[in-house]
């Protein structure tokens, strides 16, 4: 809402703030300030100045050589507008002024004659976007007055920000009220230059109101609650009077015609939405207010849009068909033009559920489908008429033709809501007696219209009747007039709460906080991903690139893998924590899980002047594989070779997280070329992705273990063992024979070339025997040995490698 | 073996040569402690190899073996002891201005890491996490928070639906019902989690952002408490000359609602202290009473506050970061800025 300061001012009556500080009163009542612009900011430099004599240019048919004062003595000026006559008054820039845009005045010759200045449009004093020749002002000056004194264009408008509960917020009227305490505590509306004063009667009906050939008639009345109709005969449409243009640019509106104008100012005045109709545009000079019949599937808005119909918006009819959409927009046919000579005006009140699910339908938002959407004062349309009415005799003449027509289905009856006293007090933590009440209260519009046992009557205005119903709503009035800033903020005691923390969280800060010891960074993305990556679909989504929310964390990470490569960075290693979604059937909400995924790629440890510089290799994803299982699952998972086909990761090069059951929780290993957009010099990527546990379990306590007693023996054997062996199978069976004295297996080496038959490799383990009760002798361990290797001879064709 | 096992004899001259050789200052004494143990003549290892061939046949090969590992080992603390004689940094290993080895670095994301900040704060007066699904139903979004779905405020957070009723939320809210459901009183959690909403990529808008709800509800709870408790979370976070400003607001499930300003104080380089302008960090309010009565709560027992904030505006104003944008690029050289 775009508030003029001047305007304001003249609503409050001693009310003395700068703009800047009245920006601040407002926040502190809710309605916080965005932006406070003027629109002769700019326009520091320029004064009003008189042409005295204007002749043809020597050399140019088109432009005139002007003698003009600008209060510093004659001086020349070349101009090119046609419009420029000797007597008249226009804005000048003088030498060295500069204009929006940063274009400064500069002593110039044109086509052989000097031009000392500048005579100025509206568009190139930024006013108007027209170009329409230099801009005449009216009025009595003194030439090298500033401008923007001249005219008044010193007004600030004040970008203010309204909370959707607070239509009554969306008029000066209601700003003002906001800010009566900070004048003399009353809002007053300023008086109409040549109002003739008429007092307006009104004509009422419940079902169609009507007088001679003009009628009013609600058909759906849950959809219009009142409709008011004056009709004003011989307007002569034209444009406003300064002060009421003014008025309107300072409010950021742009002034178009008198009649138009004037419903604009009241809107801006009191809030309410009006509009005007070419009484002569309108068959059978009637208003019929119904609901779209079947066959209206279009309407031509007067902004030249074809609107499609739909069922159950309300449209403004004459006697044969649509002329409006409700409380949104005019139409085109009945539009006062400048011919227009009889006018009816309309002031109604709309349902604001109708008027949003409208407006929404239609894609659109007016001035007007904001305010009803809002809701607008159910007591003040009598005002609003009178106020209008008083604007257009004033400034486009004509008379009023009869009584207002008010077509009134639905009486509205103000509502009393009780509040009480030690309500307050439980809500705020302090205590109100019944005269500050009322002293915050009444400046609102609120009436205490009754008091006891400590519980107040109060009448609520029609203008706050949409967001104060309830005995809190009231509560809240209390605490924001008595100032948030006024309530003491010192800490009391507390009770602890009955929720215990969520377990997962503790397990994603586990996860997060190794991984980032690992050596990788956390990466955060946006779950929207393109077709192919998700199988829940957005309905309304914002890029249509990106219509899915995702099933898998790890694309997201190639992507920024890919961000990365192409900024130059080679050593990447991301991890995130994120939710993917499944569908879990039409109609339904999807299943969440919770995954973590990582992608690694570069040099597996920083350069340096010692070692050489490997790169993450198959044994560095699967520890860290081993790692993120372990943290996530405990001892319940295992990571094994991959044994399913996997579209993101190279068949040989990938692992499997298992649990017991078989079933696979997560995957990782060598990212397949394809998978990733990487350049030439990019080497191999690895990624995994783990699903966490829904319900993660505290891991089991750890149990002491008694530190040996006696020492331990070694043996090292080196093994031939076929390829088809896995070593995992070498390691099982060494483990199982090796008895209860085996306390330890470890691979050391790996071996093939030189001595070692093809189609084997040579396996160097460590066992490490000991016997927790007593020292262990050489026969004992040989005997173990021996037994282990008959075992592997036997059973996995494993040679003992002498 | 002869009863003075020549074997003794040359661990006895290791244990000697090696204290010999870390005793040698410079490289004359070094070469002179050379000669004595190694000289081709008088050297006392050499003699023993010399000697070999006197000894019995069955002895020899044990006596060399080890004859010539302590050989070996004299001639690499020599050799060692020499390089360290001749380097630069006389006594030292090696140049120890050399860079030092060190791991990958690695760390959590700035916006995880004002998470934890915040939540750490919430931790200490008394608050545990609690969490809810990222796609939820309009009643949970908006409904059961005493948001018509006809009211322009449902409008504000543009909301992105799935099917029919389900939509990905748009603030962390739906967490509060769908805790207060579970649990009675008294209630004291935050709620950090992803929010989405149809919202273009700018400096300051992403379509999915991470928000922290909190909520407390008990007897007796007012907007005092309220006050208190996010003031006290403000000079806890930054630092106790921070100043709140609490300003009337609209949400629709709380009442009265305010949105907290802070004002801090910063120590400039040269040591002075500048107050910043006010800054908007969160949405609070009282719980509204309908939202309560949604809950099963009875309103006029149980009364409460609630609040809102984003994480990642509050680490763009800590770290000086003007677009949310860079947070969802993760460029390891943006990431590892904020590596701890």
């Amino acid at each position: 809402m775009n508030v003029s300061y001047r305007w304001l001012k003249d609503m409050v009556p001693g009310l003395e703030l700068s703009p800047e500080k009245l920006a601040e009163h407002l926040a502190l009542r809710g309605a916080p300030v965005e932006k406070i612009s003027s629109a002769g900011a700019e326009l520091g430099d320029i004064v009003v100045a008189v042409v005295l004599e204007t002749v043809q240019h020597p050399n140019a048919d088109r432009l005139s050589l002007c003698t003009v004062d600008g209060g510093h003595g004659e001086v020349k000026v070349v101009c090119g507008a046609p419009n420029v006559k000797a007597g008249s008054w226009y804005p000048f820039a003088p030498i060295g002024a500069v204009l929006p845009g940063n274009f400064k005045i500069k002593k110039s010759k044109i086509r052989g004659e000097v031009s000392e200045g500048m005579l100025c449009s509206s568009k190139e004093l930024g006013l108007g976007a027209e170009d329409d020749g230099i801009l005449e002002i009216h009025g009595h000056f003194t030439a090298g007055e500033s401008f923007v004194e001249a005219i008044a264009l010193d007004d600030a408008t004040l970008d203010v920000e309204i909370t959707a509960n607070r239509g009554d917020l969306l008029s000066h009227a209601g700003v003002a009220r906001e800010l009566a305490s900070e004048g003399e505590g009353r809002v007053e509306l300023s008086q109409i230059e040549g109002d003739p004063g008429i007092e307006l009667s009104f004509e009422r009906d419940t079902v169609e109101a009507r007088r001679g050939q003009v009628g009013i008639r609600i058909d759906d009345a849950d959809l219009c609650l009142r409709y008011l109709g004056a009709v004003i005969r011989g307007v002569k449409i034209g444009p406003s009077p300064a002060w009421l243009q003014q008025r309107l640019r300072g409010a950021g509106s742009r002034p178009i015609n008198n009649v138009v104008d004037a419903t604009n100012f009241v809107m801006l005045e009191l809030g309410q939405p009006m509009h005007a109709f070419d009484l002569n545009g309108l068959a059978g000079t009637s208003i019929v207010v119904r609901r779209v019949r079947a066959d209206e599937k279009s309407f031509t808005t007067l902004d030249g849009e074809t609107r499609e119909l739909t069922d159950d918006m309300l449209m403004i009819c004459d006697a044969e068909r649509p002329v409006a959409i409700g409380g949104v927009m005019g139409g085109r046919d009945s539009e006062v033009e400048d011919d227009t000579v009889d006018i009816l005006l309309e002031c109604a009140l709309f349902n604001p559920k109708s008027i949003r699910a409208t407006r929404k339908a239609l894609v659109m938002s007016t001035d007007a489908s904001y305010r009803f959407e809002r809701g607008v004062d159910p007591e003040g349309m009598e005002l609003a008429i009178s106020r209008a009415v008083a604007l257009i005799l004033a400034t486009a003449g004509g008379e009023v033709d009869g009584p207002v027509l008010d077509c009134c289905p639905v009486d509205y009856e103000a509502e009393t809501v009780g509040l009480r006293l030690s309500r307050i007090e439980h809500l705020l933590g302090v205590a109100f007696e019944v005269g500050r009440v009322r002293e915050l209260l009444t400046p609102l519009g609120f009436d205490i219209v009754g008091e006891s046992d400590g519980t107040l009557q109060v009448r609520v205005p029609g203008f706050r009747s949409y967001d104060v119903r309830r005995e809190v709503d009231l509560i809240e009035e209390v605490a924001r007039a008595h100032g948030y800033d006024n309530f003491p903020s010192d800490l009391g005691p507390y009770r602890p709460g009955t929720v215990a923390d969520h377990p997962m969280f503790a397990l994603e800060d586990e996860l997060r906080r190794s991984l980032a010891g690992w050596g990788l960074f956390e990466a955060q993305t946006p779950a929207f991903v393109p077709e192919g990556e998700g199988d829940v679909r957005v309905a309304n989504p914002l890029a249509t690139t990106e219509p899915f929310i995702r099933r898998a964390i790890l694309p997201s990470l190639i992507r920024r893998l890919e961000y990365n490569f192409a900024h130059g960075n080679r050593d990447v290693r991301l991890f995130e924590i994120g939710t993917s979604f499944r569908s879990a059937g039409s109609g339904e909400a999807p299943r969440e899980e919770t995954h973590v995924a990582a992608v690694l790629h570069g040099r597996r440890e920083p350069p340096h002047w010692s070692s050489d510089d490997a790169a993450i290799a198959v044994w560095d994803l699967k520890a860290l594989l081993e790692h993120v299982a372990a943290t996530t699952y405990g001892g319940a998972a295992a990571v094994a070779p991959g044994a399913a086909q996997d579209e993101a990761f190279v068949a040989d090069a990938a692992f499997d997280v298992r649990l017991a059951d078989g079933s696979i929780v997560g995957r990782g290993g060598l990212l397949k070329s394809e998978t990733v957009d990487a350049p030439a010099w990019a080497g191999e990527i690895w990624g995994l992705e783990v699903t966490l546990p829904s319900d993660p379990q505290p891991s089991a306590p750890v149990r002491f273990q008694p530190l040996p007693q006696f020492p331990a023996v070694e043996r090292d054997l080196a093994l031939l063992v076929p390829d088809r062996v896995s070593a995992y199978d070498v390691g099982a069976l060494i483990r199982m024979r090796g008895g209860a004295l085996l306390e330890d297996v470890e691979l050391f080496d790996l071996y093939r070339g030189e001595g070692v038959t093809q189609g084997t490799r040579s396996l160097a383990y460590r066992l490490r025997f000991r016997s927790p009760e007593r020292t262990l002798k050489d026969k004992q361990v040989d005997k173990a040995v021996d037994g282990i290797l008959a075992r592997l001879k036997e059973e996995l064709s494993v040679e003992h490698r002498g | 073996m002869t009863e003075q096992d020549p074997r003794d004899a040359l661990r006895a001259l290791e244990v000697e040569a090696l204290a010999a050789i870390e005793r040698a200052q410079d490289l004359d004494a070094l070469e002179a402690v050379r000669i004595d143990y190694l000289g081709r003549k008088e050297g006392r290892i050499s003699a023993i190899l010399r000697g070999l061939g006197a000894m019995p046949a069955q002895d020899r090969p044990a006596v060399g073996q080890e004859a010539n590992r302590v050989k070996g080992l004299v001639a690499d603390a020599l050799q060692e002891r020499e390089a360290s004689l001749a380097g630069p940094a006389a006594g030292g290993h090696e140049d120890l201005t050399l860079p030092g080895r060190v791991p990958w670095k690695g760390g959590l994301h700035p916006v995880t890491q004002a998470v934890d900040e915040i939540w750490h704060i919430f931790r200490d007066l008394g608050f545990t996490r609690a969490r809810g699904p990222e796609a939820d139903t309009e009643w949970y979004n908006f409904e059961a928070l005493n948001t018509p779905l006809d009211h322009p405020a449902a409008d504000e957070q543009d909301t992105l639906y799935l099917v029919d009723s389900v939509l990905l939320r748009s603030h962390t809210s739906p967490v509060q019902m769908r805790t207060m459901e579970k649990h009675e009183p008294p209630i004291r959690i935050i709620a950090p989690g992803w929010v989405y909403r149809r919202d273009t990529y700018d400096a300051t808008h992403t379509p999915a952002f991470m928000q922290i709800e909190g909520l407390v509800v008990d007897e007796g709870v007012t907007f005092v408490d309220l006050k208190a408790t996010l003031a006290e979370f403000a000079r806890r976070y930054w630092g106790p000359d921070t100043q709140t400003r609490f300003r009337p607001s609209f949400f629709p499930f709380t009442e009265p609602s305010a949105e907290v300003d802070v004002k801090r104080v910063i120590t400039r380089p040269d040591g002075t202290k500048e107050e910043t302008d006010w800054l908007e960090i969160m949405g609070a309010g009282m719980v509204d009473p309908a939202v309560l009565e949604n809950a099963g709560y009875d309103s006029e027992r149980y009364t409460g506050f609630a609040f809102g904030m984003g994480p990642a505006r509050i680490a763009m104003l800590k770290h000086g970061v003007d677009d949310l944008r860079t947070f969802f690029e993760n460029d390891v050289r943006f990431l590892e800025q904020f590596a701890r």
